[in-house]
């Protein structure tokens, strides 16, 4: 039986966002994330999932505290953290490590390799010069201690979303928010990222939340799976029922949308044609935000919030009319 | 066997860049027939961009280009600045991931579309206003009439795609190429812009060659593939048979590399894409493939026919038998 490690109650981000419209000026709420609660286990990988602006990386960045959550509580192996003092805080900050989508943005190009792996253990004031840290790090990811001397630009996109993954083993986190890490990755390597978070969870026994738009992706890796429209989750549960039984209209819409690799199954799929696109966080159509889009919509979708809500298949839904 | 619109044979293209000249592309061959969809996947950095920029004449003037391009029987290759003008937009259209660089933000979404179609028709500003709306509907935009009088900026990522694609098929090109045209889209917008393209293709036997990275796409809408790696075309045949029975090394790689369903161990291609500065010698895939021996290292191995696929494999009869992606 696994135990809690993050608990996510009512999270809400609103930002503000002045427009300059002609000679007035305008305030208005960009509504990022609106009431989302969910929890990880320890040693399991919850997957986001959502188009984009749906307010995943938003989530992500709110539980490390990288910005300030609007209203809401964040849980970390028990703790509530906006009650935590600032030297708790940065003790529990190590054991949450965030990794970003873009291998060529994330490293500092006039660092070493070495230097950037170090730099977590140097801010957190760990002692000691680090470097059978460093080279210990090197190979866990799969590159080599001759690697540390050198700078990002003479690696890959894959090599260097491996030392960003280095850099966040570092002070040994309990939890690792991955944030497209393999957005911007071939396929063919891709594939090895993929096998080294896996390979490292069943190692370290750290939790993932593994932020994606690849919903291949996501069900190769996740153990959980929420889906996000436009600030809130829709549907959550675990992977195999959401992936086989949606219950969402959106969930089953998104997964229908995906392009499978075989032409047999693409050819004689039928699609379910979303019109139109995500509408704006900054006016989210009232009651269920999907209804602008939904071919389900009656009128109360209009009038009355959906709440999450457990299916027979095991996971929760919100919708008032949900597939079966 | 549907007449040949654009034939592609032994394309070069040079950058001459600070660390010296880089090959981008390394001797393509390629056949798009009338009204095929052909996809063209490879890894970033493969040439599929410069191949297509080569042939549309839309590389800088550093770029060196060699081969030949025949368009409808029409060499693009060497032609004039005039002469590639003339052809662009009316007998081959180019649309990117970017919808919002390829559209002027000062001008309204109708006008656009009238001055490429009076740019090379014989048409009354009216007619070609009119035709504006049309082609706004053929794609799919509500209230069409209405959305030619707006700008750019008023319309959201995957109808700003569309009213390219408008812009495009304006003068009913013979080939449309398109460079990852749903790279930037969400999922659910790509499975429109998606329909978008096949309707174009089915309702004006216009050819398509669809540029992704995506395999999916490729599986649901092709009907031939290209296969490229390291600036040259390592294998094409018909979807069906590429998926069925791959025989290239590297499109067996690309294909086992993908997540599906199950949980089982994901599959890279071990090794690095090739430094296109300095690429190995013979078969670039040399340094990544499994089955490489000595005689790969010797010379770039030509496309041959094997069955129904055209492969680039110096060992392509000797290999095992791959297993089916289908
Ligand atoms: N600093 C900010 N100021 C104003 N709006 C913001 C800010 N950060 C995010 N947003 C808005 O919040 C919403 C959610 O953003 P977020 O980046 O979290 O979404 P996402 O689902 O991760 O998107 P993507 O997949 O494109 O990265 C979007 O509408 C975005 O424009
Ligand atoms: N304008 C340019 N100057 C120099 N090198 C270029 C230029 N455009 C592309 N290249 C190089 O050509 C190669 C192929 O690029 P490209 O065709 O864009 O790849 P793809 O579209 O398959 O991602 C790459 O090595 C790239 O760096
Ligand atoms: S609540 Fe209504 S509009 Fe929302 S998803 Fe369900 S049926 Fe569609
Ligand atoms: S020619 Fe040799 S190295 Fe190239 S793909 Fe074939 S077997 Fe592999
Ligand atoms: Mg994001
Ligand atoms: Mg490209």
């Amino acid at each position: 039986m696994s135990s809690e490690l993050l608990k996510v109650t009512n999270l809400v981000k609103n930002f503000e966002l002045r427009v300059n419209n002609g000679a007035r000026r305008k305030k208005r709420i960009v509504q990022a994330v609106t009431n989302v609660s969910f929890s990880v286990d320890k040693g399991q990988t919850l997957g986001l999932v959502g188009e984009s602006g749906s307010g995943k990386t938003t989530v992500g960045r709110c539980i490390l505290r990288l910005i300030e959550p609007t209203s809401g509580s964040v849980e970390f192996e028990g703790h509530d953290l906006s009650s935590l003092k600032f030297e708790e805080m940065r003790a529990l900050r190590r054991k949450m490590q965030i990794v970003f989508q873009d291998p060529f943005a994330s490293l500092d190009p006039k660092m070493t390799v070495g230097a950037s792996i170090t730099e977590p253990m140097v801010v957190q004031g760990v002692p000691g010069d680090h470097s059978d840290k460093v080279i210990e790090l090197l190979e866990l990811v799969g590159l080599s201690a001759d690697h540390a001397q050198r700078f990002p630009h003479e690696f890959s996109g894959g090599q260097r979303q491996r030392i960003g993954v280095a850099r966040a083993l570092a002070l040994n986190p309990a939890l690792i928010v991955l944030d497209e890490p393999v957005s911007a990755l071939d396929v063919s390597i891709q594939a090895g990222v993929v096998n080294l978070f896996e390979d490292l969870q069943s190692r370290l026994g750290m939790s993932y939340i593994f932020i994606a738009h690849d919903l291949s992706v996501v069900q190769h890796i996740a153990d959980r799976v929420a889906v996000m429209y436009l600030g809130k989750i829709v549907e959550i549960g675990d992977q195999e029922s959401v992936y086989a039984r949606p219950t969402h209209p959106y969930t089953k819409a998104l997964l229908s949308a995906v392009p499978l690799p075989d032409p047999k199954i693409e050819r004689a799929r039928h699609r379910i044609m979303l019109e139109g696109d995500v509408p704006s966080p900054v006016n989210p159509p009232s009651g269920c935000r999907f209804r602008t889009r939904c071919w389900k919509a009656q009128d109360v979708c209009a009038q009355e919030e959906p709440m999450l809500t457990v299916r027979p298949s095991g996971q929760m839904s919100a919708c008032h009319f949900p597939e079966s | 066997m549907a007449e040949k619109v654009l034939e592609i044979r032994d394309l070069h293209v040079t950058f001459d860049t600070p660390s010296g000249p880089l090959e981008a592309v390394r001797g393509v061959d390629l056949d798009v027939s009338a009204g095929e969809l052909l996809g063209v996947v490879g890894e970033s950095g493969s040439g599929k961009s410069v191949s297509f920029l080569a042939t549309m004449g839309l590389l800088p003037a550093r770029a060196r280009v060699t081969g030949s391009v025949l368009l409808a029987g029409e060499q693009l290759i060497g032609a004039s600045a005039k002469q590639m003008r003339s052809v662009r937009g009316r007998l081959l259209s180019m649309i990117f991931q970017d919808p919002l660089s390829a559209l002027n933000p000062v001008h309204r979404i109708g006008d656009q579309i009238s001055e490429m179609l009076r740019s090379h028709q014989n048409l009354s500003a009216r007619d070609a206003d009119k035709r504006a709306v049309e082609l706004l509907d053929i794609v799919g935009i509500p209230q069409p009439g209405d959305r030619a009088r707006q700008y750019p900026h008023e319309f959201s990522g995957g109808m700003r795609q569309r009213v390219v694609i408008a812009i495009a098929i304006a003068n009913n090109p013979k080939v449309l190429i398109a460079d990852e045209p749903t790279t930037a889209l969400d999922v659910t917008v790509q499975a429109q812009i998606l329909e978008v393209i096949e309707r174009v293709q089915e309702r004006f036997g216009t050819a398509v060659v669809l540029i992704t990275h995506d395999l999916g796409v490729i599986a649901r809408v092709a009907d031939r593939v290209n296969v490229m790696y390291a600036g040259r075309n390592v294998e094409q045949g018909t979807i069906e048979s590429l998926f069925d029975h791959p025989s290239h090394p590297y499109t067996r790689g690309l294909l086992a590399s993908l997540p599906r369903p199950g949980k089982q161990r994901l599959k890279p291609i071990t090794g690095f894409p090739p430094n296109m500065l300095n690429p190995p010698s013979g078969c670039a895939f040399h340094t990544r493939c499994e089955y490489a021996a000595d005689i790969c290292k010797g010379e770039m191995p030509p496309l041959v026919g094997f069955g129904d696929l055209q492969t680039a494999c110096v060992r392509a009869k000797e290999l095992p038998k791959s297993e089916s992606f289908v």
